[in-house]
């Protein structure tokens, strides 16, 4: 019989990160070892997760394909799922339905530079495709990674961030927005727009890929376009609302295209050709 | 056409109102809202018996409340709305200009709330016949039968939600269905949450109710679920002797204590 | 496969009798003011002289409440149980109406798109569709002007017209229906001749020509015309869930004690909290964006992505509104003004 598309696998937590306030980081694993060996996802792909009682949440799976056994998800406390999912401890079980979407096109991005810019809570979808191309580096070039958040205390993954200052095969520029730095703080001040501006990495044979809140893309690509970026080699990923994630609750849908099964990976050419509901 | 294009026409000529919540014609011989914003719009306004929606929820809808100042072409049920509505401070004295349209077919320009008030204090509010016939019908039945009407009706029910669509007091930024951290209210549409939902939302309105029965009007499944709130209404008239939306200084009797209140009916 | 028999008006009850011996028979029952699809035991409980049942036939594939699996909590941790769609009743449907027997095909595109919906599948597969042609109609029918008609065959596993004796032309049209045939075989008469079921069908005019209307639809995407209903429509889901195509949903956890199901609700794009984020943004941030998803989605997207319309001009939706918003008043308007 087939699958009921509906039916969740059931996870494991098996380890709980504190990323930032009211931001958690979940590593999951399948209770189910079958499951778990026929599972398999691409970077860019997203999720419904779920507690059993208090329903399902959409997010991106935030680790990189590369690594096996487990996936992982970060999300920030704000809803009747994600209060539900920050009550829980390790050990606990949790549901997750996927994988959905479409996913970063990393194999056309070999022998490219890489530039990613993210803006706080949006660090995850980046970070799945960024290990994954970490883990893969020689395929690329220089792999450029900009991120910024509200204050210093938001920043995600703050030792995976001291991990990438430190690799010499990563340059990783850092930003808070005014106001946000602590007496120690070594990086820049200033919106991640204006910062991008001010390095202004090379377009040549460059892809960008751009996660945040819509007003950062929205402010971020004018940058990239009059760095020489073309709108094909800018990527961002879309977060509208979903229930189904598979086309047919009707909520995600742009027009004619739908989040779920038409991306969450889109480049700027294909957003400019979608209306303003997004 | 008639005195109601005329003062539209000048009043948003005049920039009084930018726009114009009246009745227009509607689909085959019915009557619809209808919104005037120029000239050619207000032409197109009418007024006639069948007029008989309450149009007082239009007053604080998203995409028309920016738009004050507005105006309004009002029946009795559209003037005890507005008027609740200023008793709970969802509108002020400015907001809107008021057409109330008599008996006679006059058109009674009312700028202020309280000339409002002065309408209304000529007129004894009645519910329809037929409503009150299904009233004394349920009145007549036993608890058990009563029960049993209701919860057959219930499971009708498709939680559309154009019972409070259409009310002109549900006005709630976030209505207590949608609450779900605790979920006070089931989200599926079974009995229960039917019930629930039904019930919360009558006992939301009593002593709010003007008794207009837009709820049921609105129904997609012809529920009389006006009824609720209506009864309601009926017996806090009977014990406190207060009527919903006739004055702007009415307090929201369920919720002010009085000493003279009558305790007669806890056990 | 269409074969056409003759079934007297003194065997309908009989058929009905003997399909309700091994079957759940459904079909019209008035109830008061309503008009619903309710389980029947003998043809005197259909309801006579409507135009059509206040609620479409959707139900019958796409329930108001459908569960999804159930789950148990204990100490270590949750138990899964995922339904069974050996429960997913074998069903007769009555008298369903050509326009929403019509609407079944655009559920199916829906619900099959990948990956296919097994419930969904499951509960179409298993219920019989015995359609009544119509023989009146109101101003708010408009099935002739998206390709439909009073008589349409599409959908039906069998489809009955009354004619003017009383007695039914039945066209067989699918193995479903041949089942039916077999269950009491001498009820249904053989025929000669062309019995001239037109004769027998209401009149529903052409109010547009759909010719263009896809086109016409986007071309209105961005003008004001959508300014007015932004203002009249009050942003209920009245006219989505009398609709015997929308089909959109929520999906909801109900749990008693330690117990639960997830289930799936229907929802509406009409309503303002369908595509609220949790950040407060709304991609449909007016009742107008709102009330343009639901046309644009009947007459623009699911043409383009399913290649069937996600309407077939019953009306309901328009018959229903408290506040008049008339779908094919706007589609004509729509084709006028593009």
């Amino acid at each position: 019989m087939e699958r009921n598309i509906y039916l969740p696998y059931r996870m494991k937590v098996a380890k709980i990160t504190e990323e930032a306030p009211a931001v958690r980081t979940f590593r999951l694993e399948f209770l189910d070892p079958a499951e778990a060996e026929n599972f398999s996802f691409k970077t860019g792909q997203f999720a419904e997760y779920s507690v059993f009682g208090e329903g399902e949440s959409t997010f991106c799976i935030a680790s990189p394909h590369t690594r096996k056994g487990y996936v992982e998800c970060t999300f920030r406390q704000v809803g009747r799922v994600t209060t539900a999912l920050s009550n829980l401890e390790e050990g606990d079980t949790v549901g997750f339905r996927g994988p959905y979407g479409n996913t970063f096109p990393i194999d056309e991005w070999k022998g490219k530079n890489l530039v990613f810019i993210a803006g706080g809570i949006a660090l995850p979808p980046m970070r799945s495709v960024i290990w994954t191309c970490l883990d893969n580096r020689k395929d690329y070039k220089d792999i450029s990674i900009f991120y910024g958040a509200k204050t210093v205390n938001d920043l995600v993954y703050k030792h995976e961030l001291k991990e990438w200052e430190e690799r010499p095969d990563v340059n990783l520029y850092q930003t808070v927005d005014p106001g946000g730095e602590t007496p120690e703080w070594k990086g820049e001040v200033g919106f991640v727009p204006t910062i991008v501006e001010k390095i202004a990495p090379s377009a040549e044979n460059t892809i960008a890929v751009v996660c945040g809140p819509p007003i950062m893309i929205k402010n971020t690509f004018p940058v990239l376009q009059k760095l020489g970026f073309k709108d094909e080699n800018i990527y961002t990923t879309l977060e509208n609302r979903m229930k189904c994630g598979f086309g047919k609750c009707g909520r995600c849908n742009v027009g004619k295209t739908y989040v779920c099964k038409d991306g969450p990976v889109f480049t700027a050419a294909q957003l400019a050709e979608l209306p303003n509901e997004y | 056409m008639g005195a109601i294009n005329e003062i539209a026409a000048r009043l948003l000529e005049t920039g009084e109102a930018k726009v114009v919540i009246g009745y227009g014609e509607g689909s085959f011989g019915s009557v619809r809202p209808a919104f005037a914003r120029n000239q050619e719009e207000a032409e197109k306004l009418i007024y006639d018996k069948r007029c008989t929606q309450n149009l007082a929820m239009y007053v604080y809808k998203k995409e028309i409340s920016p738009l004050r100042k507005l105006a309004i072409v009002a029946n009795v049920s559209t003037l005890r709305g507005i008027i609740r509505l200023a008793s709970e401070n969802q509108i002020k004295n400015g907001d809107i200009i008021t057409l109330y349209i008599n008996e006679l077919g006059e058109v009674i320009e009312c700028k202020a709330l309280s000339e409002i008030e002065i309408c209304l204090a000529e007129i004894t509010p009645e519910i329809k016949p037929e409503d009150k016939e299904l009233i004394d019908k349920l009145d007549a039945m036993t608890p058990q039968e009563r029960w049993n009407f209701w919860i057959s009706e219930m499971e009708s029910c498709i939680k559309c939600y154009a019972c409070r669509q259409a009310c002109p007091l549900c006005y709630c930024t976030q209505c207590a269905v949608e609450v779900n951290q605790p979920q006070w209210i089931p989200v599926a549409a079974n009995t229960s949450g039917n019930l629930e939902w039904h019930i919360t939302r009558a006992m939301h309105l009593s002593g709010r109710c003007v008794e207009c029965g837009q709820c049921g009007e609105a129904c997609p499944v012809n529920i009389p679920i006006h009824l609720l709130p209506i009864k309601l209404a009926e017996e806090i008239k009977n014990i406190y002797g207060t009527v919903s939306g006739m004055k702007i200084q009415e307090s929201n009797t369920l919720s002010t204590f009085k000493p003279d209140d009558k305790e007669n009916f806890i056990g | 496969m269409s074969k056409i028999k003759k079934l007297s008006k003194e065997s309908f009850p009989l058929l009905i009798k003997k399909i309700s011996e091994t079957q759940h028979v459904y079909g019209p029952v008035s109830q008061g003011k309503r008009i619903s699809y309710q389980r029947i035991s003998s043809a005197d409980e259909l309801a006579s002289d409507f135009i059509i049942p206040d609620m479409s036939a959707k139900s019958f594939v796409f329930p108001k409440i459908e569960k999804l699996f159930s789950y148990t909590k204990n100490k270590d941790g949750v138990e899964v149980q995922d339904i069974n769609l050996d429960n997913i009743p074998h069903r007769v449907v009555v008298g369903i109406r050509p326009c929403d027997a019509a609407g079944m095909e655009s559920l199916k595109a829906i619900f099959s798109w990948d990956p296919s919906d097994p419930i969904f599948e499951t509960r179409l597969k298993r219920t019989t569709f015995i359609g009544l042609a119509c023989n009146q109609a109101d101003d708010y029918c408009f099935c002739t002007s998206l390709g439909g008609s009073p008589g349409d065959t599409k959908g039906s596993d069998i489809l009955l017209t009354k004619t003017d004796t009383g007695d039914y032309i039945a066209e067989i049209l699918t193995s479903k229906g041949e089942k039916i045939v077999t269950l009491a075989p001498d009820l249904f008469q053989d025929v000669e001749g062309d019995l001239q079921k037109e004769k027998f069908l209401a009149n529903v005019p052409k109010r547009f020509d759909n010719s263009d209307l896809q086109n016409k639809i986007n071309a209105a995407f961005n003008t004001d015309v959508f300014d007015e209903y932004a203002m009249r429509c009050m942003g209920c889901s009245a006219c989505a869930f009398v609709c015997p195509i929308c089909a959109c949903f929520d999906i909801q956890d109900e749990t008693k004690g330690s117990k639960g199901q997830r289930v799936r609700l229907w929802d509406s794009c009409g309503a303002k909290l369908f595509t609220l984020h949790t950040s407060g943004h709304n991609p449909r941030e007016t009742q107008g964006a709102r009330w343009r998803q639901r046309l644009m989605h009947k007459f623009s997207y699911m043409p383009e992505r399913l290649e069937v319309r996600g309407c077939v001009g019953c009306g309901r939706c328009s018959r229903r509104c408290p506040v008049d918003m008339n779908i094919a008043e706007s589609l004509n308007q729509l084709i006028i003004d593009n």
